[in-house]
């Protein structure tokens, strides 16, 4: 759902990629010291818990990253729209906020290796009993979906002309029209039509949540090919040692493991 | 064709066969969103007007309150409240009115013309009440009956002196219609949004769709301009 503003941000990455500093590029003696930017609040990734402190499932895998790198980490909260600009204007390190790769990014920025990719879901009322994925049984259906996301270019590409696509900028919007009827059913981040679908009486999920795009990487300047490489290895190992799958399941009942 | 621009277009996806027909079909629903809603507004605007004039307070009370309730707001909200808060009415997926209120077409087009109705009928009252105190006693005079003066003095008259500001309106309603959009209504700038999303380009699709609006608001201006040397063809220096 945050591509959505990703236009916004390469129009400022571009204005800042302009006064950018000379790259003195992060010391290479180690303990590497890293700072992290995260948009809060977007739970269960980053959000602030009862006492101020920033706690989620992103946060915590950067806290074990850091450890693994050996290196210190300090986190900052920074808006999504400032989220590049913010990155080539060296204010921040890395991003571990939800961000998607996508090609148009990747042009900016780079990418680590994916480390996490939630699917989309399909929710809708009680009374909804149509399989989503049989299109002669969708036809005439309308089906809501958050524009620009990868759900609705998915939603777009397979199912254009026998849906009526709706499109929506935020999802609350989109949930109303759920509740109101005026839609059948909705495909949305999994997570977040967890926290604002299925919180609603008489709404259930309706069909088997669809894995899309490429996922969720960390986000680097472009020069640091180092720290990406450190990060790729120290991502590795914590998916194979069974840190990322304590910390996942603290935050999620399905698998967003990539 | 220049060479850059030859260029540019050839290596562009946003500007293909399939995009043209998106803000082309969104441009339709734009010019019939906006015209219906002027014409629903004008239509009921003229009879509020004389009624917002008359000097008993329980006819024309009523008239400034709804003006004043729908200058008073903004139109987003209108729309919100029309769009979203009439589908949370229990039970209201039930009865005939759901046909009218399920498409966002209508709801939208609801608030359009309630809120250009009541900037219309202040326009007209405006014009009405300006009427010269010596043409109605002229009128009065020739012994014609108040539906008469109305008719053949007062209501042409006020047409004279409202137009220019209607026409203000009307750009206005035209640039208002841009929010259509936040109710899934593809219009001109949902078609632009779409565009931009799918491309992450910002530029391209909004500025394409500026353009749009200008050549509207452009052809409206002609329209009037028209209009006006028409209705006031009087006031213009003999000979000119």
């Amino acid at each position: 759902m945050k591509n959505l503003i990703i236009a916004a941000s390469c129009a400022l990455a571009f204005m800042a990629g302009g006064v950018q500093a000379q790259d003195t590029s992060i010391g290479s003696s180690a303990p590497r010291s890293l700072r992290i930017a995260f948009d809060v609040p977007y739970e269960p990734f980053e959000y602030k818990g009862e006492n101020g402190e920033l706690t989620g499932f992103e946060v915590e895998l950067a806290d074990a990253m850091c450890e693994q790198m050996n290196a210190t980490c300090e986190f900052v909260i920074q808006a999504w729209d400032g989220m590049i600009p913010g990155l080539l204007a060296r204010k921040f390190d890395l991003i571990m906020s939800s961000m998607s790769i996508t090609a148009e990014r990747a042009e900016r920025i780079l990418f680590s290796e994916p480390y996490y990719n939630t699917p989309g879901g399909w929710f809708g009322p009680e009374s909804f009993d149509t399989d989503v994925t049989d299109m002669s049984a969708m036809k005439g259906k309308t089906v809501g979906v958050q524009r620009g996301t990868t759900m609705d270019t998915f939603v777009t590409e397979k199912m254009s002309g026998v849906v009526t696509i709706k499109r929506y900028t935020t999802a609350d919007d989109m949930v109303l029209d759920l509740e109101g009827q005026r839609l059948d059913v909705v495909f949305v981040d999994y997570p977040v039509g967890e926290q604002t679908v299925l919180t609603k009486d008489g709404f259930k999920e309706v069909g088997e949540a669809v894995k899309l795009g490429k996922g969720v990487g960390v986000a680097m300047r472009k020069r640091d090919a180092d720290v990406a490489r450190e990060v790729n290895s120290a991502l590795r190992t914590l998916k194979e040692d069974g840190t990322y799958d304590t910390i996942m399941q603290k935050y999620f009942a399905y698998d967003v493991k990539i | 064709m220049p060479d850059f621009l030859a260029a540019w277009l050839d290596k562009n996806d946003i500007f293909t066969a399939m995009t043209i027909l998106e803000y082309w079909n969104g441009m339709v629903t734009t010019v019939q969103l906006v015209f219906l809603s002027l014409i629903i507004g004008l239509m009921f605007a003229v009879p509020l007007a004389i009624l917002r004039t008359v000097k008993n307070p329980f006819i024309s009370g009523p008239v400034w309150f709804y003006t004043y309730l729908f200058r008073g707001t903004p139109l987003l909200i209108q729309l919100y409240i029309i769009y979203y808060g009439v589908a949370q009415i229990p039970g209201i997926q039930e009865t005939f009115w759901w046909a009218i209120f399920r498409e966002p077409f209508y709801p939208a087009l609801l608030a359009f013309a309630l809120n250009t109705c009541a900037y219309t009928t202040e326009i007209i009252r405006g014009a009405i009440v300006s009427t010269p105190h010596g043409e109605i006693e002229a009128a009065k005079a020739y012994g014609m009956s108040w539906f008469m003066r109305m008719r053949r003095l007062v209501l042409p008259s006020a047409a004279r002196r409202a137009v220019q500001a209607y026409s203000n309106e009307v750009i206005f309603m035209l640039h208002s219609s841009a929010i259509a959009s936040v109710v899934t209504i593809v219009d001109l700038t949902g078609a632009a949004r779409n565009i931009y999303s799918r491309f992450y380009a910002p530029f391209d699709a909004f500025i394409f769709v500026a353009f749009c609006y200008m050549a509207l608001t452009f052809t409206m201006v002609f329209v009037f301009r028209k209009l006006e040397n028409h209705l006031l063809r009087h006031q213009r220096p003999v000979g000119s």
